[in-house]
């Protein structure tokens, strides 16, 4: 009786130990979060305002704004997603509507994107700058930054739009074929649009990456920050402006704390706006 | 049927192209380092006295250890926090708390690796520093890594951890188990190749990072000797050198960054067998 007591005890105690373990990490995890954003809106606040956002930065981003970053990583981000995009959703209907999951072409497709999705970005970054910049002659420009990204964004925006379709029920499928439509009939009237709420999912998260990307556009899209009068022109992109500004030019600190919280709440509004959508299909998918 | 036919082909040739951008990727990086590959002596990427690319000397050792040492730190790091995150989530929170802590992980996993590393060098940088000058160091390179792998660990540890069947638990409370002795008996065995699939992929992360470990890390190639020395890993030496480099010393660049992807390729290949072997 005694020794299953103490054994009792020295359970508790260790249940105590486990638990406040785990608190003190969820603590401090949390607390290096705030700590991060607040530092970020403490040293931004002051400098953001609509006059950053319109103005050109001048005298290498001292002083100024950063109107003519934001439209150049605009840029490279249209030029990504216009490239990407129809790719990544035609390899992903294909996948999921038309070839067998276990057919050779599906597994080798699927592998070779799983692949790609591993590759770090400063070896994108490699890639671009050889194949893009160099042998295709696009040299550092927009256009050769945003296939760049767009060889990136390829696996996320295809499992994305993958899972999204698979999660459509086959009954619209088998009711589809019961009514005598086509599968291009079927695609395009019925499992696309219910499938859409996954697709801008997916879509958002591959804008995020692509936003939050530098290492790939270091070598691609170049350091120039006049504002680009074509895509051939070399822009810089808000990312790489923080970069620059922290690590080479003294005394650019306070635009890198305006420019990085701006990146901040962007990507933030995208993620958010992401995980609702997420979040409203699981529980659609509960509901019905 | 024949606009069935006519998008089968459409699609099929846009698939195509898709998974031939891998192999593009691997044909030009071997391309570009093909002249270092047979031009140069191999082992002179192990033996040369120390990398000084103007007077042909490519010992790309140092680099090596500073990158393996930063992953593993910062591995060292993350997974407790990491499993303790997931485990909070999951078993320790109440409900409303645990989807607000997992929104905020998920929330950390979408800040951008240079807002990482700008962070690291205007506030732990001067931090350390006041302790243990210079400040740019290995430890500071392991501190962002770990910020930036930890959500990753958590969310794969959380999504394992929820797999466990619930019958697993039932029983578990049947025997009269305690909450630790559920977690540490069954749950974390019964999760364990997703926990450490989700670790390898972090590692995979941590190799390939690049510039939240520039900003940070002070970019001296040496090998450490204590935390506190400064240091530079292949990725970031990559960013630093590629907009000069000419002839022998981009090709030397690029094998690095072919070495890198091998590197990233062989962990992701294991994470997929670890996978594999938990569905049987």
């Amino acid at each position: 009786m005694f020794e299953s007591a103490a054994l009792r005890t020295r359970r508790k105690i260790r249940d105590c130990v486990a638990q406040g373990l785990i608190y003190l990490a969820v603590m401090l995890v949390s607390l290096v979060f705030f700590w991060l954003l607040v530092d970020l809106a403490r040293g931004g606040m002051t400098h953001l305002s609509w006059a950053f956002l319109t103005e050109s930065p001048r005298d290498a981003g001292r002083a100024g704004g950063i109107a003519s970053i934001l439209v150049s990583t605009l840029l490279i981000l249209l030029v990504a997603l216009v490239a990407a995009i129809p790719l990544a959703w035609s390899t992903a209907i294909l996948l999921a509507e038309l070839v067998p999951a276990e057919s050779s072409f599906g597994r080798s497709v699927r592998f070779s994107l799983h692949v790609l999705a591993g590759v770090p970005s400063i070896v994108f970054g490699l890639f671009g700058n050889a194949f893009f910049s160099i042998y295709l002659g696009l040299g550092f420009s927009i256009l050769s930054g945003g296939l760049t990204l767009a060889c990136m964004l390829l696996p996320i925006l295809t499992s994305t739009a993958e899972a999204g379709l698979r999660a459509v029920p086959d009954s619209y499928r088998l009711s589809a074929a019961a009514l005598g439509l086509s599968r291009t009939a079927a695609l395009t009237h019925l499992i696309l649009p219910a499938a859409a709420p996954a697709l801008a999912a997916g879509l958002l998260i591959g804008i995020g990456r692509a936003l939050a990307e530098t290492a790939a556009l270091l070598f691609t899209s170049g350091y120039v920050d006049r504002m680009p009068g074509s895509l051939l022109d070399s822009g810089r992109a808000l990312a790489l402006h923080i970069f620059d500004l922290s690590m080479n030019v003294p005394g650019g600190d306070e635009s890198a704390y305006a420019s990085a919280l701006m990146l901040v709440i962007l990507l933030l509004c995208i993620n958010i706006l992401a995980m609702k959508l997420a979040y409203g299909l699981q529980r659609k998918k509960i509901m019905t | 049927m024949l606009t069935d036919r006519v998008l089968t082909g459409i699609l099929r040739s846009g698939a195509l192209l898709s998974a031939l951008i891998m192999l593009l990727i691997l044909c030009f990086l071997l391309l570009e380092s093909w002249p270092a590959l047979t031009g140069l002596p191999v082992a002179g990427f192990l033996t040369d006295p120390s990398w000084h690319p103007l007077e042909s000397a490519y010992n790309l050792m140092p680099m090596l250890s500073a990158t393996l040492l930063a992953s593993i730190g910062a591995i060292t790091l993350a997974v407790p926090l990491g499993i303790a995150s997931a485990l909070f989530i999951v078993f320790f929170a109440p409900s409303h708390l645990a989807s607000l802590y997992k929104r905020l992980i998920e929330l950390l996993a979408g800040i951008p690796s240079v807002v990482f590393g700008f962070w690291g060098l205007t506030v732990l940088v001067p931090l350390i520093s006041e302790w243990q000058p210079p400040g740019a160091s290995l430890l500071a390179a392991v501190l962002v890594l770990t910020l930036m792998i930890l959500p990753m660990i958590a969310i794969t540890a959380y999504t394992a951890l929820a797999a466990v069947p619930d019958e697993l638990l039932q029983n578990a409370a049947a025997l009269g188990l305690s909450r630790w002795g559920t977690i540490a008996g069954v749950v974390l065995p019964a999760a364990r190749a997703g926990i450490t699939a989700g670790i390898i992929l972090a590692a995979a992360r941590a190799l390939g990072e690049t510039m939240a470990v520039l900003m940070v890390a002070g970019n001296v190639v040496q090998h450490p000797e204590s935390l506190f020395d400064p240091v530079r890993t292949l990725a970031a030496n990559i960013a630093l050198e590629m907009a000069y480099a000419m002839g022998d010393h981009r090709s030397v660049l690029f094998v690095s960054g072919l070495l890198l992807m091998l590197l990233v390729m062989a962990l992701s290949a294991m994470a997929g067998l670890l996978e594999k072997h938990r569905h049987v």
